[in-house]
């Protein structure tokens, strides 16, 4: 990287600006859809930086000599590199270098929590400013080369011949893939749904992320030899011994944290109450909205959803999208705890969606025939902060109010999935049933079988997924190689 | 993509459908169940799995035209392709040397039944099988079903074959003529709550098969979700199989109707 800051193009881009005129432009701001219009369709929200725009907003990084936006990225993406090139024009280049960090830098531009991460370490920060928007600027750099038709395949090392296999299709598991084929391994990827792309197929809506975006990651791994078998569940379909009886010398677990979890309160099971994991597959997935889809789905038009993260801001947005005249967001803490991204929140406030924080529910009330109509919420305060660092939320003695719904999600988080680690003997597991590994090489305790993504850390983001299959597959290789 | 090698019809709504799927042929046991769907817009729908063949690689569905999604299965024929087949899901039948075991089936139940008697009989039990339909047309199975049962009893509702009456009826003459030390049952919901009850009178050991609304099938959804002993299960992943005493049939009952009103519709819109 340092190397990279001392290419002569560079120090002349940086030599023909002075920092301070750097500073003084103001954050570009995201060209969006208008709230109310796309409250009522999937479209993408997000409309992306103009050339100019994004000509502009790369004017504004002052590439640091020790640039610490890079340690604010679980993956370290070479931020500076890539940004300079947009500088510079080279905005093919800058996807290259992206590349070289990221398997899915389109997907990592619109959904990472950059504010949370890079953006949080942006030495405008310190001088009062906003930061450099480098998530806008990595989508627009990953954009402009997919819309160039111009989209580089990797470098790809020589076919070794070493099948390996990938369990799941998210995005750690396409970017094991990804690295795998580069150095030349036979790579096949089990998928146990009838699409590939795991949660950003059936979990992020197209409003946010599209999923055409994602076939073209997809494609281009096919190009690079990558095979997919869908419709294959590892350990009930095939087991483990028969991957290793067809040759396969290594396996990447990266089955996601596929199981729901919910709160466990009076009247949770009644009709019109279900999980975000639920309601998002019917509308992602199964395309229950359309009529041409089978799958069926309620529109909803009292709806809340349960919790405080980006899976709740997608199923509220979804809700309003499905013709919900009331869709609100019930979390327990206050905004300030709230896990989503900034931008989510945002959004789905111009969405018109209703915040009800420091509320819990307590109660679903059903009619005679088991529907939810209406739920009972109990009035939060903030206490003293907790183990995670953020105020537990405590009761109001007596603040209780009841409310018509009638449409539940419950999207307070997922555990692990347990069908592929119940299925593999001698695997070990931990309490909570993530995948115990090396946090380094990402090798569970059978020396053959690495794992990453949420099966391992329970329920984190695209990007600590996309890390860890990169880094399982610079461990497997080393491991196949010894 | 799955062929369709064989077909029959057991009466004009229940279609027996042999299916190339050879992982599966060979990975299943008792009890397992598959998601199937029928076109690239078609739903994801579990059918617990009636047989399977290793050496052909095909598994056996038995399936009742109900809605949309079933209706098109059936509509298919030999040399079809359906779209995705996927599984074996769930836990397999716990399948041990229990004695004297009575397996109580109603309806297309009788099919997932013909493996657990199968695999019980084969464990050394004496096998006694209640088979009920509401008539005589409706009764299937029966011949692969007295193979490996000690005993077939059959419960008509109208009394056009064998005995008139309901499922329990025939299970309770059992009970009443000889030590039973396990119950089985599959069926509609509706029956295995009330063979429940009455195994639950004479603390007979049950275990019910239980077919739910499920999305994927792999427990990423919820959809399942039953109360068993007061706790919330997933039928997917924790069952399909549980103790019958324990379920709460009456919540199952009223979840299977969560999209009666859109399946209705979407019938409606069908038959034009």
């Amino acid at each position: 990287m340092k190397e990279d800051r001392n290419t002569p193009w560079r120090e002349a881009l940086r030599q023909s600006m002075k920092p301070k005129e750097r500073v003084a432009i103001e954050r570009v701001k995201m060209n969006e859809l208008d709230g109310e219009y796309r409250s009522h369709n999937s479209e993408e929200v997000n409309q992306g930086l103009t050339k100019e725009q994004a000509l502009v907003e790369a004017k504004r990084c002052l590439d640091c000599a020790d640039p610490t936006c890079v340690t604010g990225c679980p993956v370290n993406i070479n931020i500076p590199g890539f940004v300079k090139n947009i500088e510079r024009g080279e905005f093919l280049e800058a996807a290259k270098v992206l590349k070289e960090t990221s398997a899915l830098p389109a997907v990592c531009g619109r959904v990472c929590p950059q504010e949370k991460q890079c953006e949080s370490q942006c030495i405008h920060l310190k001088m009062g400013k906003q930061p450099v928007a480098i998530g806008y600027l990595e989508r627009f750099a990953a954009d402009y080369e997919r819309e160039s038709g111009q989209i580089s395949l990797p470098a790809m090392a020589a076919k070794n011949g070493r099948k390996v296999g990938v369990v799941g299709s998210g995005p750690s598991g396409l970017s094991f893939a990804g690295e795998m084929a580069k150095m030349g391994y036979d790579v096949t990827v089990f998928e146990a749904l009838h699409e590939i792309g795991g949660v950003l197929k059936y979990g992020i809506p197209e409003f946010r992320l599209p999923n055409q975006i994602v076939d073209v990651e997809i494609n281009n791994l096919g190009k690079m030899g990558v095979k997919f078998v869908k419709d294959c569940i590892i350990g009930k379909t095939i087991t483990v011994d028969d991957l290793k009886a067809e040759g396969f010398e290594g396996l990447f677990v990266a089955s996601g944290a596929g199981l729901p979890n919910f709160m466990n309160i009076k009247g949770e099971n009644l009709i019109g109450v279900m999980s975000s994991n639920e309601y998002l597959t019917r509308v992602n997935l199964m395309h229950a909205a359309s009529d041409d889809f089978d799958t069926p789905i309620v529109k909803g038009q009292n709806v809340a959803v349960i919790g405080g993260g980006n899976t709740a801001m997608d199923s509220v947005r979804t809700a309003r999208r499905l013709g919900a005249q009331r869709a609100m967001i019930v979390y327990r803490r206050s905004e300030e705890e709230m896990p989503a991204r900034l931008e989510e929140i945002k959004h789905a406030k111009e969405e018109g969606v209703e915040f009800m924080t420091l509320h819990n529910p307590i109660e679903y009330i059903g009619d005679d025939k088991g529907h939810v109509v209406a739920m009972t919420l109990q009035k939060m305060q903030l206490g003293e902060p907790d183990a995670s660092g953020r105020c537990r939320p405590v009761p109001i003695e007596g603040a209780v109010e009841t409310i018509p719904v009638d449409q539940v999600i419950v999207s307070v988080g997922v555990s692990p999935n347990p069908l592929v680690p119940r299925s593999i003997e001698g695997l070990n597991v931990s309490k909570k049933g993530t995948i115990e590994v090396d946090t380094e090489t990402m090798q569970s305790s059978i020396p053959a079988i690495f794992a990453g993504g949420d099966i391992v850390r329970g329920g984190a983001t695209v990007i600590l997924a996309m890390g860890d299959g990169r880094r399982a597959a610079a461990a497997m290789d080393k491991f196949l190689k010894k | 993509m799955n062929k369709i090698v064989e077909k029959e019809y057991f009466s004009a709504n229940v279609v027996k459908l042999v299916i190339e799927a050879p992982l599966i042929a060979k990975a299943r046991r008792a009890g397992h169940f598959v998601i199937v769907r029928v076109g690239e817009n078609g739903e994801r729908m579990p059918l617990t799995i009636a047989a399977s063949d290793i050496e052909k690689g095909t598994i056996t569905l038995v399936v009742q035209k109900m809605g949309v999604s079933s209706t098109k299965l059936c509509d298919l024929n030999v040399g079809d392709y359906i779209t995705d087949v996927v599984g074996p899901l769930g836990k397999a039948t716990h399948i041990e040397k229990f004695g004297t075991v009575v397996c109580a089936g109603g309806g297309v139940g009788v099919a997932p039944l013909l493996p657990i008697v199968e695999a019980l009989k084969k464990a050394g039990n004496r096998v006694i099988t209640v088979l009920a339909a509401r008539t005589k047309d409706l009764v299937i199975l029966e011949k692969q079903i007295a193979e490996f049962s000690d005993e077939v009893i059959v419960m008509t509702d109208d009394g056009s074959y064998g005995k008139k009456g309901l499922v329990t009826n025939g299970v309770e003459e059992i009970i009443n003529r000889e030590q039973v030390d396990l119950c089985v049952t599959i069926g509609p919901a509706i029956m295995m709550k009330f063979v429940a009850l009455l195994t639950k009178k004479y603390n007979i050991p049950t275990v019910a098969s239980l077919n739910t609304i499920m999305v994927d099938g792999t427990g990423m959804c919820g959809a399942c979700r039953i109360t068993v002993d007061g706790q919330t299960k997933f039928v997917c992943v924790d069952g399909p199989e549980f103790d019958a005493h324990k379920v709460n049939f009456d919540e199952m009952l009223m979840r299977l109707g969560a999209y009666r009103d859109e399946e209705n519709a979407a019938k409606e819109k069908f038959k034009n």
